[in-house]
Order: C-alpha cells, then structure tokens, then sequence
C-alpha cells in the first residue's frame, strides 16, 4: 500500500515536473522566436498595398447659356443671347460672370422722323459683361406629379459690369432674381429676371436708364 | 442658331459621357449618419444609415456630399458627419482640404478685382505665375469706364511677397504696360489714343479658405503721353483670387 501510494506520489511529481520543464522549453523557444522575429508569429503572404482613396467628384462650377428679352430704354425691346459661367462658394453663395448681346432698336423719335438716324447699326449692337454676387435666398423642392421631387433655389444676385451701347462702354450696375429648377445631377434650368442700370448721354444730358431683361437658359454642373 | 445647337450637342455629350466609376468607401462609426434629401440644411432628413455599414461617396457639390447607402438608397450628407467616419485602414476619413500652406506653394493664380481708376470704374482680370514663394510675374487685362472715356490696360506686374506665410502677406508690385483710351463718341474731340504707362504699387493677399484669397492693391500710374505732360493716375482695387 505505501510503495503504492509512494509510486503515484512519485508519478504525480514526475509529471508536474515534466509538465513544468515543458512550460518552461516552450517559454524559452517562444521567446527565442520573439527575439529573432519581434512584430510578427505569422508572416502574412500578402503585402498591404497603400491604399489611395478615390477621388470624389466635385461640382461646384456651372456654365451655359440664356436667351430671352432685354428692353433698351427708349430702343425698343429685342432678343438677348447670352453665356453664363457660375461658381458656388457654398449651399448659399455663388459668385457668376455673364456675357450677352441684344440689338437696339429705333426710338419713337426716329420713327416718326422717318429720316433722322441717331446711332448707326453697329452703335445698335450692345453687348455688355457683369460680375455678379448671388445667394439662394429660397433653396426648396418642387414636387412634379406624386413621385417626382426636384431641387430648386430662388436667389437674387447684383453686380457690376460694363455694357457697350451708342459706342461707347457705360459702366453698369444689375440687379434681379432668378429661379434655379435642377432635373438632375448635373443639368439645371433658369428664369431670370435682372435690371442692368447704366447712364447715357446721347440724347445732351446724362440720364439714368433701367434696362429689364428676362430671360431663360440651360447650365451644367461640373 | 447653330451656336445654340452646338451648345445643346456639347450638353448631351456631357451627360451621356459618364463611365462606371470606383466611389470612396467609409465606414460609418457614430451611432448613425443622416441621409438628406437635398445638397443643403433646408432639405428633410429621409434616411439614416447605422454604425458599421459601409457607404460610397459619389460626388460633393460644396459641402454636402451625394452618398449610396450599401441598400443602394441615395441621399445627401454634411462633410461633418462624414468626418466621423472611418476609411478601409480604419483611421478617420478626411477630406483633401486646400490650406493655406497650398497657397504659400502655389504657382498659378487667376482673379477678379474691381475697384476705381482715377475715378472711372474697374474691372480686373489676371492670371500669374510664381517663380518662388517671393516672386512671381503676372498678366492683367482692366477696363475702366469713366465719364469721358473708356480705357483699356494691359500690364505685365512683378511682384514680391516679402512674408508669404503672414496670414495677411504685403507685397509690392512693379509693371509696365499699354492704356487704350476711348473718349466718349458725344465729346467733340475724338479719336483713339494708346500710350505706355508703369507703375508702382502696394498690396496684400489674404487667404480666406479653400482654394480662395483675398486682395487688395494700390496703385500709381505714369502714362507716357504723347502730350507735354506725363499723367499721374491713382487705382485702388479689391477682388478674388484662385490658385492652383
């Protein structure tokens, strides 16, 4: 009975002592390993590649074109033809630049003096430019049908330019609002309303003229 | 009317031109983003996507940003809520922001100024090349209209940016250039004229944000007229710039 209490006592011993030196070899090996290799146990087969994220598309330009009316005070009112090039600083504030030419037509004074010409035909051109300031006053949604939302903007813009009319160039002052309609993500539609305020001295004294022009156009979102 | 076709025929192209794109992906780490309706804080929210999900950017008008939702739902949200997302490698989405330390490096710039021409109003455009960060050479195109005449300047300007990384940078400008000046057709003497004029002037940029600054200038004008006299012309002028 003692030697068999002895022998498992003995066995125990063995084993715990096995099991401690094994603890300890492996211990030794696992920090062997760690000292020949420090970051890593397992060696990954695949490099990381440096991940370059994607660009993300931005669209803060706008260009396109406008044709409408443009009264020429005391000239008449003609057609207008013009191109448009917008920047949106924010949701709220654009900055645009306008070009467009219209054609004067013949005062009254003109008409009933059959024969007196006060401007030659290319003094009847008028072409004028402006740098403007916009902020959509009233950004919202159109509901077109039940299922159909777009997004529109009621903005007023201002700003000065320069029209050249009767020859000469005249600075200019506009002033108006508009109506942005956007189909989608990249087309919109305008209405424009705008008065270009400028003096003129043609017939002796400097008066002021309004000249109201309205007008409707197409631009893209780039 | 073929202008206006063509213009129409550009437009399409525009839109029809659109290739299958690879987005930017994030992960969304807030508890939630909120998808909505429109590019502005006006428009309802409609939608929110929950922490974990992946989402792809597809376009940015401004600050809002067009995002698809892994449901293929697509909505429009702030950059600050996308600023609380994480990237692939799991670090926090940024967005290539334009600081002033781009603008310290640039080397094109363009702009608009407008401001007054001994009295007649101007409008300037420009675009510039910088050498260094100190110097750099410019091409201007102003039109001032004036009650007598209407002029028209174009100068080649030399500048230099003492201190470029002043948040408000002075510089000094030296150029030479032509005015063509347009008397009013209604005064009797008539006539077109074109002279050489120089000048000197002062100014400072002002980095405002993004790809945008500020300037103002001071200027004085000697225009070599074909008169006896030299004329003495005054500008100051205020304006936008970009850069690249």
């Amino acid at each position: 009975m003692e030697t068999r209490t002895s022998h498992f006592f003995l066995t125990s011993l063995l084993l715990i002592m096995t099991a401690i030196m094994l603890a300890f070899w492996q211990g030794n090996a696992q920090a062997a390993s760690e000292d020949e290799n420090p970051e890593q146990v397992i060696q990954p087969s695949i490099e990381r590649e440096p991940m370059k994220p994607a660009r993300i598309d931005t669209e803060n330009f706008e260009a396109g074109f406008y044709i409408g009316i443009l009264s020429i005070e005391d000239f008449g009112t003609n057609s207008v033809l013009g191109g448009r090039f917008a920047y949106h600083f924010s949701e709220d504030f654009f900055a645009e630049v306008n070009y467009a030419g219209s054609k004067g037509g013949t005062t009254s004074f003109e008409q009933l003096n059959g024969n007196v010409q006060l401007l030659t035909d290319e003094e009847r051109e008028l072409t004028y430019y402006n740098l403007s300031f916009g902020f959509n006053i009233l950004p919202g949604e159109a509901f077109v049908g039940s299922g159909r939302a777009f997004h529109t903007a009621l903005y007023i813009v201002g700003g000065i330019g320069s029209t050249e009319f009767a020859g000469d160039d005249r600075r200019t002052l506009n002033l108006g609002f508009g109506y942005r309609f956007i189909f989608n993500d990249w087309l919109a539609g305008h209405l424009d309303a705008r008065d270009h305020i400028f003096d003129i001295d043609l017939l002796g004294s400097n008066k002021t003229t309004h000249n109201l022009e309205i007008s409707t156009g197409l631009t893209v979102f780039f | 009317m073929p202008f206006l076709l063509i213009i129409i025929a550009l437009l399409l192209c525009c839109g029809s031109v659109k290739a299958e794109k690879e987005y930017r992906k994030v992960q969304i780490a807030e508890p939630y983003i909120e998808l909505h309706t429109g590019p502005g804080r006006g428009y309802p929210v409609f939608y929110v996507i929950d922490r974990g999900e992946w989402i792809q950017i597809t376009k940015r008008r401004t600050d809002w940003f067009k995002v698809i939702a892994p449901n293929g739902q697509t909505g429009w949200t702030h950059q600050r809520q996308l600023e609380l997302t994480l990237n692939p490698e799991g670090e926090q989405t940024r967005f290539e922001e334009v600081t002033q330390g781009e603008f310290i490096e640039r080397r094109i710039e363009a702009g608009v100024l407008i401001g007054d021409f001994d009295g007649a109003q101007s409008i300037t455009l420009y675009g510039g090349y910088s050498f260094t960060r100190n110097i750099s050479a410019e091409l201007s195109f102003m039109q001032a209209v004036g009650n007598f005449s209407s002029n028209v300047v174009t100068n080649i300007n030399l500048l230099h940016q003492a201190f470029p990384e002043w948040h408000v940078s002075p510089y000094f400008a030296l150029g030479i250039g032509n005015i063509k000046t347009t008397p009013r057709s209604t005064l009797v003497q008539a006539g077109d004229r074109s002279d050489l004029l120089a000048h000197a002037g002062i100014g400072a940029y002002a980095y405002i944000s993004r790809r945008f600054a500020l300037r103002a200038e001071y200027n004085r004008y000697v225009v070599f007229s074909s008169d006896d006299d030299n004329e003495d012309l005054k500008e100051w002028k205020l304006g936008l710039v970009t850069f690249f």
